[in-house]
């Protein structure tokens, strides 16, 4: 089946099977490897991505649900000439990773987050997060880097 | 993981739903934010023959005061329940069910209608909806018919929804004033409750729903009754498990799922005095 999506800004035209998961399409299609698969069973968030702006796991997506849809993947997030997004820069400065794996997932979710509230409480960012598991256990730096975001976006 | 094989179609409106369904019977299933279903099909628990899309029905998406109750459109997302501005005052119990069910990226796909048709006796919104008896609106070949919550779940992942018809509303009572409580017990976040309990008191009306006390969500109509007829919450707890049938998992035996329910049904009682 035909489908039309944005990918970070850019226009893609598929014909996809309608059982290809949006993960799948993203990562086999349109060559964009930074979303991650992990649980395979929209458990631990690493596949998050955004959807018409909201945070969404794209393991439990059709690709032919997403036709006419605006997607956004950790790709998308710097600027052209390379200068991070705040989110990332957080995660830099607050070394909100360990191994790496669930980073792209996180940063979206974290983003997503801050869309819908900006200023949340510490409380709240570890509930926004509960979709996404860190292996490595790095709950704590993660909070922190989407706080310190936070903090950043209201000076 | 990849589901099997399947047919696809778009639906742009509920009549055409319906009349899909009616030519594919049996072997279709409806899709709504796909959030229980793709996961069974990519576990290759569900084979459907066929999906038929409802995400493009824009206009069964919708929360509305119909006067002697609040109406939600069957593909109304979890999200919008939770942060509905109108369910904070009218059915605070519900918006905030709506909020414990998976996590936020899940709430932004995953609707009502489809957790209700689904019939998941561990899911959260089902439980909702049998304490406060929500009338859900089904429409089939021959037009709609209502079926009261009570009498929806009829065994594991089964309702009384026939093959060729869809749930299109859900109408709650308006709880204006009351109070209410949502116990939900599990190990981690995200995770399906353990046991689970919605309880809600209002002008002298009281309802209790268990979550995962059974193969069906599980209307407390003993603990219910006697929390309407001013018994305290402790009294009215030790019925809680009168109509459950409590199963054995990997998370809980028999006898720690009946006692988590007794002290979940005390628990809220207690917080909606």
């Amino acid at each position: 089946m035909q489908i039309n999506v944005t990918v970070n800004g850019t226009a893609h035209s598929a014909d996809v099977e309608p059982r290809t998961l949006l993960v799948h399409y993203i990562r086999e299609q349109c060559g964009l490897t930074g979303t991650n698969i992990g649980c395979d069973t929209s458990s631990c968030g690493a596949c998050t991505i955004h959807m018409d702006g909201e945070s969404v796991k794209s393991c439990t997506v059709l690709a032919v649900q997403a036709d006419g849809s605006d997607i956004k993947t950790i790709e998308g997030m710097a600027a052209a000439d390379g200068t991070l997004h705040p989110m990332q820069e957080s995660f830099r400065q607050c070394h909100g990773l360990q191994c790496g794996y669930c980073t792209p997932g996180m940063v979206m979710a974290a983003v997503g987050i801050l869309n819908e509230n900006p200023h949340p409480t510490e409380t709240e960012v570890r509930q926004g997060l509960e979709g996404n598991l860190c292996r490595c256990t790095g709950y704590h730096n993660i909070v922190k880097a989407v706080l310190h975001c936070a903090e950043g976006a209201s000076k | 993981m990849i589901p099997a094989l399947f047919d696809y179609a778009r639906a742009g409106s509920t009549e055409e739903a319906v009349s899909l369904i009616a030519q594919h019977g049996d072997e279709a299933k409806f899709l709504a934010g796909g959030h229980s279903l793709l996961p069974l099909m990519k576990l290759r628990l569900a084979a459907p023959a066929m999906l038929i899309d409802l995400g493009r029905i824009k206009d069964l998406s919708y929360i509305r005061d119909a006067g002697d109750h609040i109406a939600v459109g069957a593909l109304t997302r979890h999200h919008d329940v939770q942060h509905s501005t109108l369910l904070a005052t009218t059915n605070p119990l519900l918006a905030h069910a709506a909020g414990h069910v998976g996590d936020p990226q899940v709430r932004h796909r995953g609707t009502i209608g489809g957790s209700l048709a689904h019939a998941d006796a561990a899911s959260d919104l089902p439980a909702v909806a049998v304490a406060m008896n929500a009338q859900l609106i089904v429409q089939g070949p021959n037009g709609k018919r209502t079926i009261a919550a009570r009498d929806f779940y009829r065994g594991f992942l089964e309702s009384a929804l026939a093959a060729d018809e869809m749930l299109v509303e859900i109408q709650f009572p308006n709880l204006t004033g009351g109070t209410w409580s949502f116990q939900k017990f599990n190990r981690r976040a995200q995770d399906w409750a353990i046991v689970g309990v919605a309880a809600y008191k209002h002008n002298g009306a009281a309802g209790v729903g268990l979550v995962n006390m059974g193969s069906t969500p599980i209307y407390a109509a003993a603990s219910s009754a006697a929390a309407a007829g001013g018994a305290s919450p402790a009294d009215a707890a030790d019925l809680a498990v009168q109509e459950a049938e409590p199963q054995v998992d990997l998370n809980a035996s028999v006898a720690y799922r009946t006692h988590l329910a007794k002290v979940l049904v005390r628990r809220a009682l207690e917080e909606a005095s």
